[in-house]
């Protein structure tokens, strides 16, 4: 059977199994927690199959998918390494509470892959390795910027790691009712699978069944409720009357004379709160409490619109500061896509140079397909609140708000105490709930809710696959063979690689039972860092002969050290220069580490004659016969 | 298959990155300026209900972007095997 035969079957089976229990709910009266299950287990067995059937222990197959992965498939593949529980789960929520300067998000995660296409992408390929610390190696002379590179890879994908852990804890604890904790856990295993039996192979094939069952939930909910509202099933087109109806409504909530006084109300929680947090000889733990509880009475005393304008504030295009924060983290989020080492390798799997280019023009039309849908998503959600909750009867309110309590995203409150809900009484404790929620709140099926946990499961596990990957491979193969140990064999290397991603796993979802940060933040955090320590470095080693060793170690050393203080000391102790935002950090490291790379590099001695040759080799791809893309699902030995 | 000689290779090396400056330019106006610094101008433009400079961020530039960088892989992808170059 044919590669595309086999997809499409998948597909259409998927959605048949979708349907199937959409009838079971409405015929037989299905129990959520059930639907829940059914969807779980159908995933991750889906997921632990293709682990199962792509089991390898061949070194080309291991590590880079044996270099034959048609382009197409590599672009859906790198689609769902890339998009993780922050795009899947929070950009649209992010958007729908940010309004424009969201769109740094959706801006700078696009941006991105013309970076990665023009600048490196073609010429990694053109190297061919198994990791980008191996690129480093070998452009740099030298254990030094393997070193440095491993240790950025390995800083930078462990957060991002931990933020996908946290995402699949919430969607297992909110729809199969685990406890937070024990979901972190369980996911991982579905994760284990793949990587531990087939490497790169297996994680590439599970990532493309990830992709479509991604795509498939992120679309179904908002194409119906388009077609619901407007009998088009096209919300990225229709969703500009939407958000002229939110806006004018919007407008309404902001004079609405109930809405004033329920702010007011807020307000004044908000002003005992700073009180009490200005008293004597209270704790650190007990301030911070307070202050978490007077970000939210701040966040719905706000009114949606500015009294008496035109407009909401939701398409307000920001200005002074806030522009300048807006600018330096699409810049910040586009170079991180550039420069993560989990997107980079996946690269080294196509079978050419021409089909690495080809790949990332996928990539970035996969991703498109999602993030172009966002904002409806956002616009949707936010008429879906402003219809079906503002102005409900308290007493009235569907059973499943009260269910979505525990998992710590949304609650109605009767502030006013009028029995009615009033816009300021729908307090948003995390914007997470516009994604996990919205179908629930436009009165959706509950299949429909199942479906979006199911793909909400796939976009963080897939992208933990290619992390833990990256992380256990930048161990096993950079560190242990190429530095600690060049003599061990192949079997040796593939069992250490194999007990680091177990280890690397579960302390993964232990840091993330500690629930730090939101998700969107700490992904954030691994863009700055991964930008401003690899970009320049690959950048300047493909793009500049002269570049050297001792320029390019200080240069990632410098970049990722000052991003790193940056990134801790304006989040954690209030330093802040020309007032920019912690997500934004990379926005001084990266120009540091540029212009550290190319002052000392002058400095010193240009790099010997074998790299500068190795770096034109690079340039030019190799005259000779089309390689053409051979795919085997069997396992080999 | 030949090699390339030394003008053929600086000619491919030069085409390549007058595309990749071109292309870059063309990033940068579309991320930073039309959709970043003026957007609140072009906001001022309502074009099927959209705001342009709010429509430029969130659908405009991401159309501009998957252009870009299918014409890039067409582009250089057909340049390869005027040069010979099959890989």
């Amino acid at each position: 059977m044919t590669l595309r035969k086999i997809f499409t079957l998948y597909t259409i089976g998927f959605l048949g199994i979708t349907i199937l229990i959409g009838i079971a709910e409405k015929a037989f009266g299905l129990p959520n927690q059930w639907i829940g299950w059914l969807f779980m287990g159908l995933s991750l067995g889906i997921y632990i199959l293709i682990g199962i059937i792509t089991r390898t222990s061949n070194a080309d197959q291991y590590y880079v998918a044996g270099r034959n992965v048609p382009a197409i498939y590599n672009g859906m593949a790198t689609g769902s390494d890339w998009m993780s529980a922050a795009s899947f789960i929070s950009m649209a929520g992010t958007l729908s509470v940010q309004g424009f300067q969201g769109l740094a998000y959706i801006m700078g995660w696009t941006g991105g892959y013309l970076l990665l296409a023009v600048l490196l992408g073609p010429y990694l390929r053109q190297f061919g390795a198994y990791t980008i610390p191996d690129f480093l190696g070998a452009r740099y002379e030298g254990n030094a910027a393997r070193i440095v590179g491993v240790l950025a890879a390995i800083t930078c994908s462990f957060t991002y790691l931990v933020a996908q852990v946290t995402g699949v804890g919430l969607i297992v604890s909110r729809f199969i009712g685990l406890d937070f904790k024990v979901g972190c856990f369980v996911g991982l295993v579905g994760v284990l699978f793949c990587s531990v039996l087939g490497g790169m192979k297996s994680v590439t094939w599970t990532q493309v069944a990830q992709y479509i069952i991604l795509i498939l939930s992120y679309l179904v909910p908002v194409v119906y409720l388009c077609f619901k509202l407007f009998s088009v099933p096209l919300p990225q087109l229709m969703y500009g009357k939407v958000m002229q109806q939110n806006s004018a409504k919007a407008l309404e909530i902001t004079a609405d004379e109930k809405e004033k006084a329920t702010r007011a109300i807020w307000k004044q929680e908000s002003d005992e709160l700073a009180a009490k947090m200005k008293e004597p000889g209270i704790s650190e733990a007990d301030k911070e409490k307070l202050a978490a509880k007077k970000k939210v009475a701040d966040g719905q005393a706000a009114a949606p619109a500015k009294e008496g304008a035109k407009v909401s504030n939701y398409t307000q295009v920001p200005t002074g500061v806030k522009m300048w924060n807006f600018l330096a983290l699409t810049f910040c989020l586009m170079v991180g896509t550039a420069g993560l080492p989990h997107i980079l390798t996946r690269y080294y799997t196509t079978p050419s140079v021409r089909e690495a280019r080809t790949s990332v023009g996928w990539s970035l039309f996969f991703i498109f397909l999602l993030y172009f849908t966002a904002p409806a998503y956002a616009a949707f959600a936010r008429h879906a609140v402003y219809t079906n909750l503002v102005g409900s009867k308290v007493s009235e309110l569907p059973a499943w708000i009260t269910l979505w309590k525990p998992a710590g995203l949304f609650e109605v409150v009767d502030k006013l105490g009028d029995g009615l809900v009033q816009f300021a009484d729908f307090v948003v404790k995390s914007s997470d709930f516009v994604v996990l929620a919205t179908p629930e709140i436009a009165g959706l099926p509950f299949v429909i809710t199942g479906l979006v946990m199911a793909g909400g499961l796939a976009a963080a596990l897939s992208t933990a696959d290619g992390l833990l990957l990256t992380i256990s491979n930048a161990i096993s193969h950079d560190l242990y063979y190429n530095i600690i140990n060049p003599k061990a064999t192949l079997t040796r290397r593939l069992v250490i690689t194999k007990v680091l991603l177990v280890i690397t796993a579960l302390i993964a979802a232990w840091v993330a039972t500690q629930r730090l940060g939101i998700i969107v933040e700490m992904v954030a955090w691994a863009f700055s860092l991964a930008g401003a320590s690899f970009f320049p470095a690959l950048v300047l080693g493909i793009w500049w002969k002269r570049a050297n060793r001792p320029g390019a170690v200080t240069g990632m050393v410098v970049g990722f050290g000052l991003t790193l203080y940056y990134l801790l000391a304006s989040r954690f102790f209030g330093v802040s220069w020309f007032g920019t935002s912690t997500v934004a950090s990379a926005v001084f490291g990266l120009p540091a580490n540029f212009i550290v790379t190319i002052v000392i590099s002058l400095l010193t001695a240009p790099p010997s004659q074998e790299v500068q040759e190795l770096v034109t080799s690079v340039r030019y791809p190799k005259t000779g016969q089309a390689v053409k893309a051979r795919v085997s699902f069997a396992p080999e030995s | 298959m030949a090699q390339l000689t030394e003008q053929q290779k600086q000619e491919y090396w030069k085409f390549n990155l007058k595309l990749t400056l071109t292309l870059l330019a063309i990033w940068f106006v579309t991320a930073y300026l039309l959709s970043g610094l003026f957007a609140g101008t072009l906001n001022q433009v309502t074009i099927f209900g959209f705001p342009l400079g709010y429509y430029m961020a969130a659908q405009g530039s991401l159309i501009v972007f998957v252009i870009e960088i299918a014409l890039y892989a067409k582009i250089m992808n057909k340049r390869d095997l005027e040069f010979g170059i099959r890989e």
